[in-house]
């Protein structure tokens, strides 16, 4: 066992040296991902990702060399931000009142549900309590036999 | 008969639930439309200036650390930004030329451009501060650039004090960099 241990000991550091990428590597789809998250500024509606622009081009250059220097994600998300503000997000952060783009169209639908059931409800209670016409008096009566009698003659 | 006409309680205040339920909407839309789509307010205001380093058309460099201590009216354009940039450039350098004895400094960013164009701008409005592209688009995101023409009015502690999207008008400059030299003495 303790001839082992410093063999194990070299290969837990043998992995861990392979496990992390080489520093100047950068995975093009944490690129993607990133860019995707942002707008592209000089267009309408795109985002980095899509726009074939030279700006974007250039914001896509940046982070990558962001994530080459060691940078997480969400820092590079963050430099855009603290440069551009949250209008750089596609989809707004969900705190204060951006809140309300995100919980609007679930609260809508709820209340638009609880609205049709009650009445759904009511409708039902209605036509189910309608009292059932028994009584008719002697006049309609009479005046429904002679208008089928004139019908059937 | 009768009966028809009494209507169920629920019912009653029943029918004000949808106008109600309109209201926070149509407050909702009066105030989307009231905003501007475009602007958009830069989060850089009262922050540092970011540092940059460039270099610039007429061979020399351009350094905001070399201009420390002067109010620096820095201006992102484009030969092909027209005509607000067209407008506008006769403004900076008429200006510069009145106040660069007043430690104020007018420099400009070439964005997104070619190098013929640009010098080509510089020469039909004879400007004589410093110009430098920013061939990799570094300076223009670190200033949260999103469009051209864009101008920011930097004080003398190096801090952002303004950001105009648009032409600089005349009066324009001439309050904004009065207001800083004011602050400064």
């Amino acid at each position: 066992m303790r001839r082992t241990a410093p063999a194990l000991l070299v290969l837990i550091f043998v992995a861990t040296v392979a496990a992390t990428p080489p520093p100047g590597s950068v995975n093009e789809e944490a690129v993607q991902e990133i860019a995707a998250q942002l707008r592209c500024v000089v267009c309408q509606n795109l985002s980095v990702a899509d726009s074939p622009s030279e700006t974007a081009n250039q914001m896509r250059r940046i982070i990558r060399e962001r994530l080459r220097a060691g940078d997480r994600p969400d820092q590079v998300v963050a430099y855009f931000v603290d440069r551009y503000g949250e209008w750089i997000l596609l989809s707004p952060r969900p705190q204060g009142f951006n809140l309300l783009v995100w919980v609007a169209p679930f609260a809508g639908t709820f209340a638009g549900l609880v609205g049709l059931i009650l009445l759904m409800r009511r409708w039902s209670r209605r036509s189910a309590s309608a009292a059932p016409i028994t009584q008719v008096d002697p006049d309609t009566r009479e005046r429904i036999r002679r208008e089928m009698a004139d019908l059937e003659s | 008969m009768s009966t028809e006409l009494v209507e169920p309680r629920t019912w009653r205040w029943g029918k004000w639930v949808i106008p109600f339920a309109v209201l926070p909407f149509l407050a909702l839309l009066a105030y989307g439309f009231r905003t501007d789509p475009r602007a958009i307010p830069s989060p850089l205001i009262g922050r540092p200036a970011p540092p940059f380093a460039l270099a610039a058309f007429d061979g020399g460099r351009v350094s905001l650390e070399a201009m420390r201590g002067k109010i620096v009216v820095l201006n992102f354009w484009a030969s092909w930004c027209y005509p607000a940039c067209y407008e506008e450039a006769p403004v900076l350098e008429r200006n510069w030329q009145a106040y660069r004895d007043k430690g104020v400094m007018v420099v400009g960013i070439d964005i997104q451009d070619r190098e013929e164009a640009a010098l080509k701008f510089i020469r039909q409005f004879g400007l004589s501060f410093p110009n430098a592209p920013d061939p990799e688009g570094k300076v223009s995101v670190d200033y949260g650039v999103y469009g051209v023409p864009e101008t920011f009015f930097i004080d003398r502690n190096g801090k952002i004090r303004k950001k105009h999207v648009g032409a600089v008008t005349e009066e324009l400059f001439r309050s904004e960099v009065e207001r800083m030299l004011k602050d400064a003495t």
